[in-house]
């Protein structure tokens, strides 16, 4: 098949019309030969003998004739041990090495290997020759940063083998043979540490696909509370520019209690990957000790960067991800944004002229991202180990407006969504994600009964604030006007959180359940406030010992002594349980029990 | 020589298509009309048939009018002759000056190296309160005014251009008034700021493929400056006519509209113009300072929506102010940590008083009693808006700290401005602090 070769004929944009002779594959790795420069390109429709390519580099310079050669092998991410710490951009050039070679600029054409060919890694075999191995049973291991990396076989083997022999430990590169396999014809095939697999094709050698129930902390406590995310899960953050979708999603990086990041920066801001570029090597992971670094690939297609390479990042970032879950692994991947990519769709769409669907983004669009969302899952290894790759992808709907046909589309396969709202972001309320509207599908590690509990209270308290609105303070009734300072304590003492403070921007779930219990003890009891202007002080003087508490280091002495005077402050007004709520505590087990419930 | 083309095979917009072979994408033609010379650019290959954008528009072109390949893509002077100097789009002089065609440039080049680029650190002072105080802009920063049409916004980007401490200033203008080019120039003849500043310039009545080029041209040459290690502020106005005639170019090319008639591909244009500031470790910078007016005051069409993806904040201008809410320069936190101790708590305290005081103008706009507090507010707001807000007002950031806390001082008591005491101790004005 790769004996394939074509013309240009066309060019439009970053499409390129070529006619070839020979057998010519959809999706096919292909290369514009223009000047000294090759261009790589993937085949994206055929008609007759003519194919249209969408070139992953600026066209600018190809003339009709130029030659194009055809790889015969689908787009593909070149996968072994080394892809920790390493900053690719959306065709798995690792950036730094290219600034090495080409200066500031990127220069168009210059592919680097992605993974080191002379650095050597100490292999310890597993198996041993006589062993029946198939695709992803692990053939050795090599120690990868904090990880122990799986050599395995490779996915594409399709057969069942026989393990010929295995190399002894020892320090191999990633080109050189660690095992031989012959499969059922007698054909005996070396095997090394790494090997391709195409991006847009899931890896399915697991033995089955589980239900994503185990929590994944964020440690940011509305998410966790209020709107979790489950390891295996899919959540998505859409939100207007300047509400926080990146900030949230580098927090988010950051705290995670996860194994692996994998962060695809897909279309935005260059500055933004800068941050974490330059911030990551520096910032300690307080799970491992180690730099935040050692556990992070960053995927880097930015806005100003070729357009179709865009669309190929995410897909990149995903089989890195699913990779390493064969590991038996939880990896996040984080896509910031999604409709970055969308668009990129859009674009070639244009220029294929296809018949568009809304807002011009083509028909199969909800279909594209549901099946990338779908790579998501928590899955039971052959070895009996669990795996996870869990998808958070940020959304840019056009003016703020989450009708747009991508965030439909990702609302419709995501199992949680954290809506931003430019009205919070306005009131440097962070996180903005709006809390009536976000929904999440997946059991938190919070009791579900306390946690409605808290977003009916703010829920009533928001009517109540919009009644205000209309008549004044001065019209609405005491007994709603606790209402809504109980609803505005539970969201500045609890569901904002300050990102750049060191205690409280990632809060333990350990922590976030013992305040969380407090905070409902406050929310459903009776108090004693006869005048607004009582209510207004006390909650007042509660939310700032609240707010001093969260900023104490977890069970610090400080911390102790602002619980110990909210809880006195809370028994010398209360007066008793709202009924509702004293049912919900009747139902708790004793250890989620609401700290001094009991008590009156 | 390369050969020549007679023979125009179709006309449409402002596109023209010839049949010519071993074209390549991106190059420039030369068409000779009986109205005179343009350049074309080749914006679409089809076997062998060439589809041009002509420069100079396709207004009087005949079928049997000359096209000459050239053989390389735009192209634009690059020596520090361009300085004090005036172009067109396509590089043309607008002035009465001679043509450069020394050291050629190409324009739209690569992008920067992610992995390459530094964070920012370095403050770019204007003189502006609003900006330099409250929304500090920073090197390699790129930032929006939005606006509406008859604000001021040309009038503040010339005071920048006038005021900001850098190296080069290159303004592309697009679409833009005579009366506004003309304004810009005298301004800055009149400022001496025209001996470092480069002008390209589209006007309303120009065509308006020029309209396309000027973003390009200003940052290819901004670049080339920046890799000298020259400091270059590229102020581009306005940022809407460039989207609309992307937009008029597009429909002409028959290509699938996205939103509100504009190309699905927008993001991406905007993104790769804005995306070319930065600081090159070692080098100069860019800082790109862009207006954008929101037709209709609409932040949520296509255009102020796609930029404010693209930028590090923007600069609300209404009603001839920055308004200090919806104003924000992400980058900031940057620099206002190195500037004085108190700035960044006298950035935040002012504000929050501030939106006080737009509450209490509500307030009694609704006919409720003031307090004393409210009247202290209002004073404050007043004094607020006169020393700070107002255009006009020129000072250095130490001298707008300072008038910042006379302010305070003149309108309220230590405790009531919430202040941390240690600031107030330190800068609290010495005639206040005696009583």
């Amino acid at each position: 098949m790769a004996d394939a070769k074509g013309k240009v004929i066309g060019v439009n944009g970053n499409m390129v019309t070529v006619s070839f002779e020979g057998n010519v594959s959809m999706n096919e790795v292909a290369y514009v030969v223009t000047g000294d420069k090759r261009l790589k390109s993937e085949v994206i429709r055929i008609r007759g003998s003519n194919a249209e390519l969408q070139v992953f580099e600026m066209t600018r310079g190809i003339g009709v004739a130029d030659q194009v050669e055809f790889t015969g092998e689908l787009l593909a991410v070149r996968l072994g041990p080394g892809l920790l710490r390493q900053i690719y951009d959306g065709l798995q050039n690792p950036l730094p090495e290219l600034a090495e070679k080409c200066g500031f600029f990127l220069e168009r054409g210059v592919y680097i290997h992605p993974l080191s060919r002379t650095r050597r890694w100490d292999f310890t075999p597993t198996a041993k020759a006589g062993d029946t191995v198939e695709a992803a049973d692990q053939l050795g291991t090599v120690p990868e940063g904090i990880f122990k990396h799986r050599i395995m076989v490779p996915f594409n083997f399709t057969d069942s083998y026989r393990v010929k022999s295995v190399a002894p430990p020892g320090a191999y590169t990633i080109e050189e043979t660690v095992a031989e396999l012959e499969d059922s014809r007698g054909r005996v095939i070396p095997v090394t540490m790494s090997f391709e697999w195409p991006v847009k094709r899931p890896i399915t050698a697991y033995a089955r696909r589980l239900k994503p129930e185990k929590p994944m902390v964020t440690k940011v406590r509305i998410i966790d509370t209020f709107i979790p995310v489950a390891l295996g899960g899919t959540y998505c953050i859409p939100g207007p520019f300047g509400a926080g979708k990146t900030v949230l999603q580098q927090v988010t990086s950051r705290n995670a209690e996860v194994d692996i990041v994998i962060i695809a920066a897909c279309g935005e801001r260059a500055g933004e990957v800068v941050d974490t570029l330059k911030e990551f090597p520096e910032l300690i992971d307080p799970r491992t000790g180690k730099s935040l670094m050692e556990r992070t690939v960053i995927i880097c297609n930015t806005s100003s960067m070729p357009v179709a390479a865009r669309e190929a990042s995410v897909y990149t970032a995903v089989t890195i991800a699913e990779y390493y879950r064969q590991m038996g692994l939880n990896v996040l991947l984080l896509a910031d944004s999604t409709s970055r990519w969308a668009q990129a769709m859009r674009e070639m769409s244009g220029r294929l002229e296809e018949i568009p669907g809304e807002e011009a983004f083509p028909a199969y669009l909800e279909s594209v991202i549901a099946s990338f969302y779908e790579r998501a899952g928590m899955v039971q290894l052959k070895d009996g180990g669990f795996g996870s790759v869990t998808i958070g992808g940020t959304v840019s709907p056009a003016g703020g407006n989450f009708e747009e046909p991508v965030t439909q589309a990702t609302l419709k396969v995501v199992g949680a969504f954290h809506g931003l709202s430019r009205e919070r972001s306005d009131a440097r309320k962070y996180p903005a994600i709006h809390p009536l509207d976000s929904w999440s599908k997946y059991r938190g590690s919070a009791n579900r009964m306390m946690t409605e509990y808290g977003r009916d209270i703010l829920f009533r308290g928001n009517d109540v604030a919009q009644m205000m609105k209309v008549v004044g303070e001065e019209g609405t009734s005491t007994e709603d006007y606790i209402l809504y300072m109980k609803s505005e304590l539970l969201d500045s003492a609890y569901l904002q959180q300050d990102s750049f403070d060191p205690v409280d921007s990632s809060v333990s779930i350990e922590r976030q359940r013992h305040v969380y219990r407090t905070i409902f003890d406050i929310l459903s009891s009776k108090l004693d406030l006869p005048t607004k202007e009582e209510a207004r002080q006390y909650f007042n003087s509660l939310r700032q010992n609240l707010l001093d508490a969260n900023t104490a280091e977890w069970n610090s002495d400080e911390f102790r002594r602002l619980e110990s005077e909210i809880r006195s402050q809370l028994q010398a007004k209360k007066i008793g349980v709202e009924q509702d709520a004293a049912e919900i505590v009747k139902h708790l087990t004793e250890q989620e029990r609401p700290s001094h419930a009991q008590s009156v | 020589m390369r050969k020549v083309y007679s023979k125009i095979e179709s006309i449409s917009g402002n596109v023209i298509t010839v049949s010519a072979e071993g074209i390549r994408y991106g190059e420039l033609a030369e068409v000779s009309s009986r109205h005179g010379k343009s350049l074309a650019e080749v914006i679409r290959l089809r076997n062998n048939q060439v589809s041009l954008q002509v420069y100079a528009g396709s207004r009087g072109i005949s079928t049997g009018d000359e096209v000459r390949f050239l053989g390389h893509p735009m192209r634009v002077s690059f020596s520090d002759n361009l300085l004090g100097r005036v172009f067109d789009g396509s590089g043309r002089p607008r002035d009465k000056g001679a043509s450069l065609m020394e050291n050629l440039i190409e324009i739209g080049g690569p992008s920067v190296n992610p992995a390459r680029r530094i964070i920012p650190r370095k403050m770019v002072r204007t003189g502006i309160p609003m900006i330099d105080f409250f929304n500090s802009l920073v090197e390699s920063q790129k930032l929006p005014i939005f606006s509406i049409s008859g604000e001021p916004y040309n009038e503040l980007l010339a005071r920048i251009a006038m005021q900001a401490e850098v190296d080069i200033i290159i303004l592309g203008g697009m679409g833009l008034k005579y009366d506004d080019y003309l304004f810009f120039r005298d301004t800055l003849e009149e400022g001496g700021a025209m001996s470092r500043a480069i002008f390209f310039v589209h006007t309303a009545s120009d065509p308006i493929v020029e309209c396309l080029l000027v973003p390009d041209v200003s940052l290819a040459v901004a670049e080339r400056f920046a890799l000298k290690g020259k400091r270059v502020l590229v102020l581009l106005t306005d940022m809407t006519n460039f989207s609309d005639a992307l937009k008029e170019i597009a429909i002409t090319m028959e290509q699938v509209p996205s939103n509100r008639g504009y190309p699905g591909d927008l993001y991406t244009q905007l993104a790769s113009r804005y995306e070319k500031a930065v600081d090159f470790e070692g080098a100069g910078s860019i800082t790109i300072l862009g207006v954008t007016t929101m037709p209709g005051d609409d932040v949520t069409h296509p255009i102020p929506d796609n930029t404010g993806y693209i930028t590090e904040g923007q600069y609300y201008l209404r009603n001839g102010r920055i308004e200090p809410f919806g104003s924000l320069s992400r980058l900031k936190q940057m620099v206002n940590k190195d500037t004085r101790p108190d700035h960044r708590a006298l950035m935040d305290g002012m504000i929050k008083l501030y939106a006080a005081y737009k509450e209490a103008v509500e307030k009694k706009s609704m006919g409720f009693r003031m307090s004393d507090w409210d009247c202290k507010l209002l004073k404050y707001g007043d004094l607020f808006e006169r020393e700070m807000m107002d255009l006009s007002v020129n000072k250095p950031l130490e001298q707008a700290l300072d008038d910042g806390w006379k302010i305070l001082a003149e309108c309220f008591t230590k405790e009531e401005t919430n202040m941390r005491s240690d600031l107030i101790r330190r800068y609290w004005p010495a005639r206040e602090a005696a009583e």
